[in-house]
């Protein structure tokens, strides 16, 4: 009987006709992708200083600087999609570059141990700042802020009591560290200047869209951020998603903590301050909702190559590298009312 | 009464003399109903009557402190809402269980997510998710040809369609809705009383909790009223009309003073 019902019908016959341009609208990244050819296209205008467009050198060169924000960004969307935010995200990222090299240079570790126990610091701080957040119930903006300005005494105050200075060198002289150079910082494509960071970028970015998409766990993520109250209701288990979540924010942070330290041999005590923001940026441009519960991984990867286009395009350009914070806020602005855009016509094209 | 209903001789729940208290607040007192499969029972009352305290009791959300629940004859104490889904109970709450940004298909699954394959390659089965909910929603009497739809887009009485679906989809033998129509206008009321019905037909036991008589009367098979805690009437349809319904609910005596001050306040 219900058959005869026309609002349902009338629904379907509508979304039959629309078809493919709504399913492409509906989806999370469609905005981040525009917005990225669109600085694409801006830069191959004004970038006159070099090949923009036909240069692979210079492609290189901005993709190397956008998997620079990409790789963090995969788990801070991850993360935001799940409803939390967190801004102890870059510190880490000195912490663990500091630690790295306190433990080589300092208290003369192999390079590889010295990594393992890294990571495993970064495991540590997400745990901590997931169980605050879970079991206080305080948000995370607030938690994860503490974390950040704590971390960042930390790394300034350990940094001067053991080495004296404000920046720990010559990691280099650990054992394994050839290796560990060819792993975490070498060049994959010498022609071109490709750095393997942007090969840890792509597969890390693989993987994450894989587990958002089609496991169990990303329907969680979605669910403790779409609503945490209906998703415990169901069965999810929302703290320990949230808690998982935080643990891989803070773990890829303190890999790109390593991989920095690596690479440039030695790390300063302010290293990373201020990059939890253009994570954020990255994770919004790609059309995560502040809010939670929407938001794809793929987004956040064109939102950190719109930042690595700013950041090269700029300088290209010949303008000020300072105007590169102007630039990266008038896309934050513009990407978030776009993808709103976006999201409100695929909404209505029902 | 009702004995297509009945399991082993016994009704598929069956509450005895069950009392609550909150410190020295008296919530439930010495109430008892049962619910047959394949029946629509109806608890009615107005707020405060103790409709809250006896869902949350059936769905394990809290113990009660005297008397029996019984399933199929057997007496069971739920220490949380697990243990109750476990004994075949699902709630389904007002607006409570959907996600709305997510689509039908994950919101049909989420917490019970279908998988294939094994160890770190174990993936939610999504052609399977997306079959089912459709099949399922069929059953319910909608036509999802898109499960990808987000859950936000659908009308409020095709939300609670979804949440009774999956809770039939997941083996609820007893369904607990709670004030599935109060929040709804005329149209989608009628549409969701027609999804309880789809849902007795279906050999569910439904209890359906509100305190609109007029929503409760076409689909009950008994009516059970609550007032301040304990049952004042016990009604199966044939026994009670509408309007006894109506009266009885609103207290009788209290309800005709009241008209007569309204009457009074209208005509100055």
């Amino acid at each position: 009987m219900t058959t005869a019902d026309p609002t349902p019908v009338r629904l379907d016959e509508r979304l039959a006709s629309i078809g493919i341009v709504t399913r492409v609208l509906k989806r999370p990244d469609t905005g981040a992708f525009i917005g990225a050819v669109a600085v694409f296209v801006l830069f191959a205008i004004t970038a006159r200083q070099v090949n923009w467009a036909g240069d692979l050198g210079v492609w290189s060169s901005w993709i190397n600087t956008a998997a620079y924000d990409g790789i963090v960004a995969v788990p801070v969307a991850l993360l935001m999609i799940g409803g939390e935010f967190d801004l102890s995200s870059g510190v880490m990222i000195g912490s663990s570059g500091l630690l790295l090299g306190i433990l080589t240079t300092h208290y003369h570790w192999g390079l590889w141990p010295a990594v393992v126990v890294c990571l495993l610091f970064g495991l540590a701080i997400g745990f901590l700042n997931g169980l605050t957040v879970v079991k206080t119930r305080l948000p995370s903006f607030i938690v994860t802020l503490g974390t950040f300005f704590m971390l960042r005494g930390i790394n300034a105050g350990l940094t001067i009591k053991i080495t004296g200075g404000v920046s720990i060198n010559d990691i280099d002289q650990a054992s394994g560290f050839s290796f560990a150079h060819k792993v975490f910082a070498s060049t994959v494509w010498e022609k071109y200047g490709l750095s393997v960071a942007t090969l840890w970028w792509l597969g890390l970015t693989v993987v994450a869209a894989w587990v958002l998409a089609r496991t169990r766990f990303g329907n969680w993520i979605f669910g403790a951020g779409g609503d945490p109250v209906a998703a415990r209701n169901v069965g999810v288990p929302v703290a320990r998603t949230k808690i998982l979540l935080f643990m891989a924010t803070s773990t890829v942070a303190a890999f790109w903590g390593v991989m920095t330290a690596v690479g440039l041999r030695g790390m300063q005590s302010n290293e990373g301050v201020g990059r939890e923001f253009e994570f954020i940026i990255a994770a919004v441009v790609g059309g995560c909702l502040l809010t939670g519960g929407y938001g794809s991984v793929i987004g956040a990867a064109f939102g950190a190559a719109i930042i690595g286009m700013a950041q090269i395009g700029i300088i290209s350009s010949g303008w000020d590298s300072n105007w590169v914070y102007f630039f990266e806020g008038v896309v934050l602005v513009a990407a978030v009312m776009l993808n709103t855009a976006i999201r409100r016509r695929a909404e209505r094209a029902r | 009464m009702s004995a297509p209903g009945e399991t082993n001789g016994s009704h598929l729940l069956q509450l005895e003399h069950v009392s609550k208290y909150f410190g020295n607040v008296l919530a439930l007192q010495d109430v008892s109903l049962h619910v047959n499969a394949g029946e629509v029972t109806c608890i009615l009352g107005d707020n405060g009557a103790g409709k809250s305290t006896l869902i949350k009791i059936l769905s394990g959300v809290h113990q009660h402190d005297g008397g029996s629940v019984r399933v199929d004859g057997e007496e069971m104490q739920f220490s949380s809402p697990r243990d109750a889904r476990h004994a075949g109970i699902a709630t389904v709450y007002q607006d409570l269980a959907m996600v709305p940004l997510m689509s039908i298909w994950r919101n049909f699954f989420l917490g019970e997510e279908p998988t294939k394959g094994r160890g770190p390659i174990s993936r939610f089965d999504i052609g399977f998710a997306k079959k089912t909910a459709r099949e399922q929603m069929a059953q319910m009497g909608i036509d999802v040809r898109d499960p990808d739809q987000p859950v936000g887009t659908l009308s409020g009485g095709e939300r609670q369609a979804v949440a009774i679906a999956r809770a039939i989809y997941f083996g609820a033998r007893v369904l607990i809705l709670d004030e599935p129509t109060s929040a709804l206008g005329v149209k989608q009321a009628g549409v969701v009383l027609r999804y309880i019905v789809r849902a007795a037909e279906r050999g569910v036991g439904v209890i359906f909790i509100t305190h609109n008589p007029h929503h409760a009367y076409p689909v009950g098979d008994h009516f059970v009223l609550l007032n301040r805690g304990r049952v004042i009437g016990d009604h199966a349809k044939q026994d009670v009309t509408r309007e006894q319904l109506v009266r009885e609910m609103a207290g009788g005596a209290e309800l005709e003073v009241l008209t007569h001050e309204l009457e009074g306040v209208v005509s100055t």
